[in-house]
């Protein structure tokens, strides 16, 4: 299964399980999670399923292209259900053995804890990294808190490391070895880029001036939140957080400096965050009736066959 | 209808959820066996015993010989004082028929019993024992309610909290679903068997099948039965390949609550790997990927680790394929920490220190580091150490902390010391600046050795003392349960390291010298005197602890730590001559003597003894047996003797009994009695400097 095969079956499996299929965010994250689909949607009351490739950015990780395991921007792939269903483990389950066709009963699939935290988010959850025989190749979250805000209701994310997975399934040992086509290589398409980003990372970034576009982005962000326009300020508050990173693994923070760095990401992302909601509860969260909502909110709890009589709603409007 | 003449049940709860933390399962079954026994009482369910299972997937509990009806309540209510329930004639009043209607018994019903207080009406009430069903029912619901965990978690659009999410609840008591409801999950007849070796509900048609039905669907319920199979498995696997594997019994309690169905496997790595040190393979090996390192029959480590899958004995091929890669990747990735770290020399690190923060009010880890090289030097100065060994001192002082910024012990926090003394070997450092530099973590936790090493002695006091003054000095103590900076294991530290290595030096100038380095730097919030006294009352608690630990009475331990514990090898010796002179009953009767005669005499100076002044024999007797004693003890505490000093005082028994019954010291004459006082006085001061007698309890029998 070539690497954008895989990404196709994944594509195929969640539109099916009533996935929203988004394209990726067009800026520079850490992660999947800081993209709006996630960050932003995971807020306030209206439901949401959406899963998308995420290329995500983490410059510590770079290695001149030369680490079989580490890369400067790898891929995710990650699928966001709001509120988490009942069944939302079976359905992750469904997309190894179902799409990838990894039959669990020759292979180990264990959940071991593994509560995820993003200070500069304001956001933590509770959940595992899913091992299959012993890898890492996904991390599933119950969101608790996102911004600041308690969670209500609380979304699952799923996050695939699609690099992983992929040498897992082809059974290669150096990520750059990976088949994207049956004619190209990952390494053809990628190791330039891991290169040069690395040499950019490490030796020629210039300190002074990210200083100085972390300031810029970030009066940028204030000024958008002042005006309450949300999403361009979530925007400054990415590219912020991607300069924070740049310096950080540049070594040009001291242990002070980068605790106060993250302190005014998380104070941007936080103020974003309550004016998100804000803005969705202005709209009258239009998305409430979205994805079926009402007859998803209260179905089928315990496994007794009986079935809870037609009654629906009631829940959605706490 | 089910309470025909049926026997005892048993009965079962299985709150099924989503994979539950391993870390969180030992103090959940543990929780619910105590607390599952408490409330199937409280709800009055008569059972034979319950116990707890669980799985990462389940938590059980299991009740054994459930009696179909529990037992009866009798159950007394106090009502009015007799006065008021009848009147003069005995007839009952208004009060009465209130009383007796609000307990549901008529009035002829109402008992009269005799109190302290007075007669009192009182209304007898007895209640039918409930049906097993409903009992177990209430008690099941409340032990799942009030269930907590080290973290817990929403869901959905729940409010309800819990490890992880709860998917089904199966409650049976005999054959019948006990009913009940968490949170809209109503409870069932249904489980779930393993996770990928069953499909679909798993029906159990009577409690007494549940661990057999689920056994079926690949679910071992009981933990012991797990463990056994991972333990025993485990070294099976090991000994195939001519191997054992190193026992870690934290490790295996684990993997007992990562699997409902272990299987032991044994994978393999490249033997050239062996060339890094042992820490480097096994520390990856067992905290990111959970196996059990292999070694041979003459310890050394083979290539090669043993891991537990979840599932069934075959097609294991995949799996240890799989797990062999990851261990590879892992390896390969501690192989190049270790290479990058050792192409500079260790000491090259120590100026990356200033990048660790200590804690934001105590300064960065170098400023740890000044300070220790400061105390350290201090310290050795003062117990005399060889020019070489106070030049190890220093050295391996500032090179203490350098591993902590190196790649490995940033990637594994608790390889650290143990890195330092391997990269400072390979920087050329002597081995004893190696071993000092591991020592000075010792001991890391209860039970572990201290330093053998003197400068890593030296160190490791240092360390710890910096640690505790920095932050007492910022108002930061251990107080109940709060310990966030683990203070109290230093203070053991300290305190072990002190009485196992005999180490005689002033705790409280190490104390004070610790405080003035942070009193200099201006981090100290409280004055450094209330510093030292808040860390001397710490250390006297843990030392007195330690030796009550070691078996000594704790007045005795007490009497000898109040006549100061500075000097804590001394104050240990005290207490444990104290303790054998006390298995003497002429000993124990002196002790007697003393305590009386200092509460006869207190505390205030009662100057000289004027012999020309004594009437009794018993006055000479004692006095000349005082002299006696205070010249054996002098020469005894120069000795640092005690048995012989105590010894000496025990020889004072009997003239200190004849003199209280043949002597009045309250005499009338004035000089003669403040004579007899300080003659006393002095009788009761010779203990002074080894114990404060008076706090040992007089036992029984003397």
């Amino acid at each position: 299964m070539t690497f954008q095969e895989m990404i196709q079956r994944l594509e195929s499996y969640w539109s099916a399980q009533g996935c929203v299929l988004q394209q990726p965010y067009d800026m520079e994250v850490g992660a999947g999670t800081m993209a709006p689909a996630t960050f932003l949607r995971a807020l306030g009351p209206e439901p949401w399923k959406v899963a998308y490739v995420q290329p995500s950015r983490r410059p510590a990780d770079a290695r001149y292209g030369e680490n079989p395991n580490r890369v400067f921007l790898h891929h995710q792939y990650q699928v966001i259900l709001k509120p988490s269903p009942e069944d939302v483990v079976e359905r992750y389950l469904g997309s190894l053995t179902g799409a990838l066709g990894i039959d669990p009963i020759e292979h180990d699939i264990r959940f071991v804890e593994d509560n995820w935290e993003a200070p500069t988010l304001g956001a933590w959850g509770t959940g595992w990294e899913v091992w299959l025989d012993g890898m890492e190749i996904t991390q599933f979250t119950y969101f608790q808190q996102v911004g600041g805000i308690d969670a209500r209701p609380v979304s699952a994310e799923i996050t695939y490391g699609l690099e992983r997975l992929c040498m897992y399934l082809q059974d290669v040992d150096n990520v750059f070895d990976l088949a994207w086509t049956p004619e190209i290589t990952y390494g053809e398409i990628q190791r330039q880029f891991e290169v040069e980003h690395s040499k950019y990372g490490f030796e020629l970034a210039d300190v002074r001036t990210l200083n100085l576009l972390f300031d810029t982005y970030e009066a940028e962000a204030k000024r958008g939140l002042a005006a309450s326009v949300v999403l361009p300020s979530y925007d400054y508050v990415l590219k912020c957080s991607h300069i924070f990173n740049l310096l950080d693994s540049r070594g040009a923070l001291g242990v002070s400096e980068r605790t106060a760095f993250v302190g005014r990401v998380r104070a941007l992302a936080r103020a974003c965050a309550e004016a998100y909601v804000r803005k969705r509860e202005d709209l009258g969260f239009p998305l409430m009736a979205a994805f079926g909502a009402r007859s998803l909110q209260r179905r089928g709890r315990g496994r007794e066959p009986e079935q809870t009589h037609g009654e629906e709603g009631g829940g959605s409007s706490e | 209808m089910s309470e025909r003449t049926a026997g005892p049940r048993d009965a079962v709860l299985e709150v099924g959820a989503e994979e539950i933390p391993a870390r969180f399962l030992p103090g959940a079954l543990e929780h619910i066996e105590r607390e599952g026994a408490r409330l199937l009482t409280e709800e009055r369910v008569s059972f034979r015993a319950a116990r707890a299972f669980g799985t990462p997937r389940r938590l059980v509990l299991y009740v054994e010989g459930v009696a179909p009806v529990g037992p009866a309540l009798a159950q007394e209510v106090r009502g009015p004082a007799y006065s008021v329930a009848f009147d003069a004639a005995g007839k009952p009043t208004r009060a009465a028929e209130g009383f007796a209607r609000s307990r549901g018994v008529r009035v002829e019903d109402l008992v009269t019993r005799e109190e302290a207080k007075g007669r009192f009406v009182y209304a007898v009430t007895r209640e039918a024992g409930r049906p097993a069903k409903e009992a177990l029912g209430s008690a099941f619901l409340r032990l799942v309610a009030g269930m907590s965990f080290p973290k817990s978690m929403r869901w959905a659009d729940r409010d309800f909290r819990f490890a992880r999410p709860i998917r089904w609840i199966l409650a049976l008591s005999g054959d019948e679903v006990v009913p009940l409801e968490v949170d809209g999950i109503k409870a069932g007849r249904h489980s779930s068997g393993h996770r990928f070796l069953t499909k679909g509900a798993l029906e159990v048609a009577r409690a007494e099948d549940y661990i057999e039905v689920l056994r079926a669907a690949y679910c071992v319920v009981d933990q012991r039965e797990r463990r056994m199979a991972i333990s025993r498995g485990a070294s099976d696997a090991a000994k195939a390949i001519g191997g054992r594997v190193v026992q870690d019994d934290g490790l295996l309690e684990e993997l007992t609550f990562l699997a409902e169905h272990p299987v032991a496997l044994v994978g393999r790595f490249d033997p050239d790997l062996l060339r890094l040190p042992r820490e480097v393979i096994v520390t990856p090996m067992r905290d990111h990927q959970r196996y059990f390192p292999v070694e041979d029959t003459s310890g050394r480590l083979m290539p090669a680790f043993v891991a537990v899958r979840d599932g069934l004995a075959s097609h294991l091929d995949a799996v240890r394929r799989g797990n062999e890669r990851v261990l590879a990747a892992r390896l390969e990735d501690a192989r190049f920490f270790y290479e990058e770290d050792t192409k500079v020399p260790l000491e090259r690190y120590v100026e990356h220190l200033s990048g660790i923060i200590f804690h934001e009010r105590l300064g960065t880890m170098l400023d740890k580091t000044r300070r220790i090289e400061a105390l350290a030097a201090d310290v050795a100065c003062r117990l005399g150490l060889s020019g070489d060994a106070r030049a190890v001192v220093a050295r391996s002082a500032e090179l203490a902390k350098a591993d902590l910024v190196t790649h490995m012990v940033r990637e594994f926090p608790e390889l650290q010391g143990v890195m330092g003394r391997y990269y400072a070997r390979l920087s050329g450092e002597s081995d004893d600046v190696a071993q000092a530099i591991f020592e000075h973590y010792l001991p890391r936790f209860a039970g572990d050795s201290v330093p053998e090493s003197v400068p890593g002695v030296v160190l490791a006091l240092a360390d710890k003392m910096d640690t505790i003054a920095g932050f007492f000095g910022i108002g930061i103590q251990p107080s109940g349960s709060e310990d966030p900076y683990a203070l109290r294991r230093q203070v053991a530290g300290i305190v072990a390291i002190l009485v196992e290595r005999r180490v005689s030096m002033p705790v409280s100038l190490l104390a004070s010298q610790s405080a003035s380095l942070f009193a200099d730097a201006g981090a100290l919030k409280l004055p450094p005197d209330e510093v030292v006294e808040a860390i001397l009352d710490f250390l006297r608690q843990r030392l007195r602890a330690t030796l009550v630990d070691r078996g000594i009475q704790y007045d005795l331990v007490d009497a000898a730590l109040a006549a100061g514990f500075d000097d804590v090898p001394d104050a240990l010796r005290r207490a444990e001559a104290l303790a054998s002179a006390s298995d003497t009953e002429e000993f124990r009767r002196a002790v007697t003597g003393y305590t009386r005669a200092s509460r006869i005499a207190g505390k205030e100076d009662r100057g000289e003894v004027d012999e020309s002044l004594f009437d009794e024999p018993a006055e000479y007797a004692l006095f000349a047996a005082y002299r006696n004693a205070r010249e054996r003890v002098a020469v005894a505490m120069e000795r640092r003797d005690y048995l012989d000093a105590f010894a000496a005082m025990a020889a004072l028994a009997d003239p200190i009994d004849v003199f209280f019954r043949d002597v009045l010291v309250m005499a009338e004459d004035e000089s003669r009695r403040r004579n007899r006082l300080a003659l006393l006085a002095r009788v009761a001061a010779l203990a002074g400097g080894i114990a404060d007698l008076s706090r040992v309890v007089q036992s029984e029998g003397t």
